[in-house]
C-alpha cells in the first residue's frame, strides 16, 4: 500500500460522497471560542435545528478575554463589545449544553492549547475550529483544520465537513535541530522557503528525524504554522513520544480501551512508498534563529541576516512587496536584524505558550533584567494548568524578577482584540505565528520569533543571536 | 443565502498581493456577534488614516483619499480586481461578510487562499480565478472598467468587449445560482451519517469519551 497519513484518516472519516463530488468528513472534535461561534449557534435557532451530538464540542473564551484582572471574571472585561461575545458564548453553552471552560475555570485557555493538554485532542482524530491555527492538533496524527462560521454552524447541525480531498506534501526535515535552535525557527524557515502559497492546496506531513527527535510542544509548534505556508493542515505521524504525552491525560482512554485505541494509533504514519504530490526538504542541522522582519510570516531571515534590498528582488511584483514591507515595518534595505531595537516584548499564543516555551523563555531571562527600551515585556501562559505548572516551577518568579509581567491566560496580544496592543509604529519581538500590518494593533510591527529569542531581545532591547547569551 | 444569476458592475483595481484577511477587515471589527455592519470597515485600514473602532459611522472617521476604493472613479464598485492569493490568513468569515456588505460581490484574481475561497462561496460572494495576463488586460482597462459576470455560461464580459471565460466547479456553480443552503443539502445524508456513526463508536470509542458531558458538567 502506498498510502500517507492523510489517505488513512481521511479514508477512516469519509461518511459517503454527495451528489455535487465533495465528502462529507465525519468530525470527531470540534473546538469553539467567542469570536467564531455566535452567528453559527444563532445560524442554528435561526433554522430550529440542534446540534447532532452535544459531546463533540468543547468551548473556551480565549480571543477576547483580559490577560489581567481574571479574577473578577467577565465583570473584568472593560471592552463592552468583547463582554458580549464572552456572555455569548456562555449563553449559547448554557442554551445548547455545550460543555465550556469558562472565563473563571482553571481549565481555560487558548483554544489550541487546551484541547492537546485535556487529552480531547487524540491521535488519528478529525479536528475542527473556527480558526486557522487549529492546524496546530496535527502533531498528534489527528486531521485538524480552520474553518469558517458556516462551516462550523455545519458541523454543529451534521457532524461533517463537505470537503473535497487536498493534495499531498512532504516537508523533509534532515539531520536534528543544532543547540538553540527551536521548532519555531524551524517552522519560519520552513515557510521562507515555501512562501505563503506555497503548500496552498495540499495537507502537509512533517518528517525526518529532527521532528522525530521533537517533543509533542515543538511538534504543535510547527504543525501550527503549517497555514502560514498555505496548508490547512499539517500532519506528524504517531510514535512513542505521541502516546507518551497522551497517556494519563483527563480525557485520554485508560485500561483496555486504552490498548485498542494504541494499536489503531500505532498505524497512523505514512507507508513506506507513500505518494507525495509535492515535497521540500530543509536541511535542521544548517538553520540559526529566525527572526521576521517583514509583514508576511515567509519575510523571515536569520539572525545573523540583514532586511532585503528590493533591488535585487526577482520580479518587479516582488520587489514592490519588499518596499511596501519595509515602509511599514521602519526597516532600510540592508538592515542588520540585530540593529533593531525592540519597544515591547511578547511571549505567549496559540504557536508558543506551553511549559517548554516558557522554561526556554525563562533560562534566558534568569538573572537578567528586561532592557531599558523595552517598554513593556509580557509572558502570557496558553492556559490556567499552563499558568499553574509555570508557578510551581518557579518560572513565573523568574519572569517577574527580571521584569517581566505575568498575565492570566488568552490570546492577548498576538492579535490586539483585546487589551494587549502595540501603538503605531512600535516594535514587537512575538512568539506569536503573524506579522502582516495591523495585526498586533493599528501601526505595529511585529517581529516573529521563537521564545529564547523573545527573551534574549527583551534583556538585550534588541534583537540578539541568543546562542551567545546562554 | 442570496442566489447569484448575473450580475453587473464597476471593476475596482487593488494591485496588491497577498493581501490578508487581517487588511480585509482588521480584528477589532470581529468583535460583533452579527454577520451584518462589516461594510464600513472593508479594508478598513487603507480606506481610513485613523484606527477604526465598532460602532463608529462614517463621517466620525479621516477619509484616506490616496487608497484606491475612495478615488471618485471607484464609488459604485461591485467587482474587486485583485492580484494573487487574495484572502490569505485568518479564517475570519467576517472577511467575505465585509466585502459583500461594501457591494462587492465579485472578486476576480489570479489565485485565492484555500479558506478565504470556501468561505466566499457558502456566502454568494463569486471568486472568480483567471491568469495572469488576463489579470494584467483587466488591470490595465481600469478606470472605466465595466463587467457583466453570467454564472451560467460562466463568462465575464468587459462593457463593450470580448466575453472572457472563466472555470468554476459545477457544483459550488449550482449551489450559487439556486441559493443553496448547505447544510439542508448535507442533511439529505442523514442516514449514512448515523450508520456512519454508529460503526464509529465499535472501530474507535475513545472519540466518544466525552459523551454525556455538558454545560453542567463542567464543574467535574
Amino acid at each position: 500500500m502506498n498510502n500517507t497519513l492523510y489517505d488513512k484518516i481521511w479514508r477512516d472519516h469519509c461518511v459517503t460522497e454527495r451528489a455535487d463530488g465533495t465528502s462529507l468528513l465525519y468530525i470527531d472534535l470540534q473546538l469553539l471560542h467567542e469570536v467564531t461561534s455566535p452567528q453559527a449557534f444563532d445560524g442554528l435557532r435561526l433554522a430550529s435545528r440542534n446540534p447532532w451530538r452535544l459531546s463533540a464540542n468543547l468551548a473556551t473564551p480565549d480571543h477576547n478575554v483580559p490577560t489581567t484582572g481574571r479574577a473578577s471574571g467577565i465583570d473584568g472585561i472593560t471592552d463592552l463589545i468583547a463582554r458580549e461575545q464572552v456572555t455569548t458564548l456562555d449563553a449559547n453553552c448554557r442554551d445548547f449544553d455545550i460543555e465550556q471552560f469558562d472565563i473563571l475555570d482553571t481549565r481555560q485557555g487558548i483554544v489550541h492549547v487546551v484541547g492537546p493538554e485535556q487529552g480531547a485532542t487524540l491521535p488519528g482524530m478529525t479536528i475542527v475550529c473556527g480558526d486557522s491555527h487549529t492546524s496546530t492538533h496535527g502533531a498528534f496524527a489527528s486531521l485538524a483544520q480552520g474553518i469558517g462560521t458556516s462551516e462550523v454552524e455545519h458541523v454543529l447541525a451534521t457532524q461533517t465537513l463537505a470537503q473535497r480531498k487536498a493534495k499531498n506534501f512532504a516537508v523533509n526535515v534532515d539531520g536534528l535541530l543544532p543547540e538553540g535552535v527551536a521548532p519555531k525557527d524551524l517552522v519560519l524557515a520552513i515557510i521562507g522557503a515555501l512562501g505563503t502559497a506555497g503548500a496552498t492546496g495540499h495537507t502537509i506531513e512533517f518528517r525526518g528525524p529532527a521532528i522525530e527527535a521533537m517533543s509533542m510542544e515543538g511538534r504543535m509548534t510547527v504543525c501550527n504554522m503549517a497555514i502560514e505556508a498555505g496548508a490547512r493542515a499539517g500532519l506528524v505521524a504517531v510514535d512513542d513520544t505521541t502516546l507518551d504525552y497522551v497517556r494519563g491525560r483527563p480525557f485520554a482512554p485508560t485500561g483496555e480501551r486504552w490498548e485498542q485505541a494504541q494499536a489503531y494509533w500505532r498505524t497512523l504514519h505514512s507507508d513506506p512508498d507513500a505518494h507525495f504530490d509535492n515535497s521540500i526538504t530543509i536541511d535542521a542541522a544548517a538553520l540559526v534563529p529566525q527572526v521576521s522582519w517583514g509583514t508576511s510570516p515567509e519575510m523571515v531571515v536569520g539572525i545573523d541576516g540583514a532586511a532585503p534590498n528590493p533591488e535585487q528582488a526577482s520580479t518587479e511584483q516582488q520587489a514592490q512587496g519588499i518596499r511596501q514591507a519595509l515602509a511599514y515595518m521602519g526597516l532600510s534595505a540592508n538592515q542588520p536584524i540585530t540593529d533593531i531595537k525592540l519597544d515591547r516584548v511578547f511571549i505567549g499564543s496559540c504557536t508558543n505558550a506551553r511549559i517548554e516555551d516558557l522554561r526556554a523563555a525563562a533560562a534566558v531571562a534568569r538573572g537578567r533584567k528586561v532592557a531599558s527600551n523595552v517598554k513593556q515585556a509580557m509572558v502570557v501562559p496558553g492556559s490556567g494548568l499552563v499558568k499553574a505548572q509555570a508557578e510551581a516551577e518557579g518560572l513565573a518568579d523568574v519572569f517577574i524578577a527580571a521584569g517581566f509581567e505575568w498575565r492570566d491566560p488568552g490570546c492577548s496580544m498576538c492579535l490586539a482584540m483585546n487589551a494587549d496592543r502595540l501603538q503605531p509604529g512600535e516594535h514587537c519581538a512575538a512568539t506569536s505565528n503573524r506579522n502582516f500590518e495591523g495585526r498586533q494593533g493599528h501601526g505595529g510591527r511585529t517581529h516573529l520569533v521563537s521564545p529564547a529569542m523573545a527573551a534574549a531581545a527583551a534583556v538585550t532591547g534588541h534583537f540578539t543571536d541568543v546562542r551567545a547569551l546562554v | 443565502m442570496k442566489a447569484f444569476t448575473t450580475f453587473e458592475g464597476v471593476a475596482a483595481p487593488l494591485d496588491r498581493a497577498n493581501v490578508d484577511t487581517d487588511q480585509i477587515i482588521p480584528k477589532q471589527f470581529l468583535k460583533s456577534i452579527r454577520r451584518t455592519g462589516f461594510g464600513d470597515n472593508l479594508f478598513d485600514a487603507w480606506r481610513y488614516h485613523d484606527e477604526g473602532a465598532p460602532g463608529q459611522t462614517l463621517n466620525e472617521r479621516q477619509i484616506n483619499h490616496e487608497f484606491v476604493l475612495n478615488f471618485p472613479d471607484y464609488q459604485d464598485a461591485k467587482v474587486l480586481l485583485a492580484r494573487d492569493n487574495f484572502g490569505c490568513g485568518s479564517s475570519r468569515e467576517h472577511a467575505v461578510w465585509a466585502m459583500l456588505e461594501y457591494g462587492f460581490r465579485v472578486v476576480i484574481a489570479p489565485s485565492f487562499a484555500d479558506i478565504f475561497y470556501n468561505n466566499s462561496f457558502k456566502n454568494g460572494l463569486l471568486p472568480i480565478v483567471v491568469d495572469a495576463e488576463t489579470m494584467d488586460a483587466l488591470f490595465e482597462r481600469t478606470p472605466g472598467l465595466s463587467l457583466e459576470v453570467d454564472l451560467a455560461s460562466q463568462t465575464l464580459t468587459p462593457h463593450g468587449g470580448q466575453p472572457i471565460a472563466f472555470d468554476i466547479d459545477e457544483h459550488r456553480k449550482q449551489a450559487l445560482l439556486q441559493g443553496l443552503d448547505d447544510i439542508g443539502e448535507t442533511l439529505v445524508y442523514a442516514d449514512d451519517i448515523r450508520e456512519f456513526e454508529q460503526r464509529h463508536r465499535q472501530t474507535m470509542p475513545w472519540v466518544f469519551a466525552r459523551d454525556g458531558r455538558g454545560y453542567n458538567t463542567a464543574a467535574d
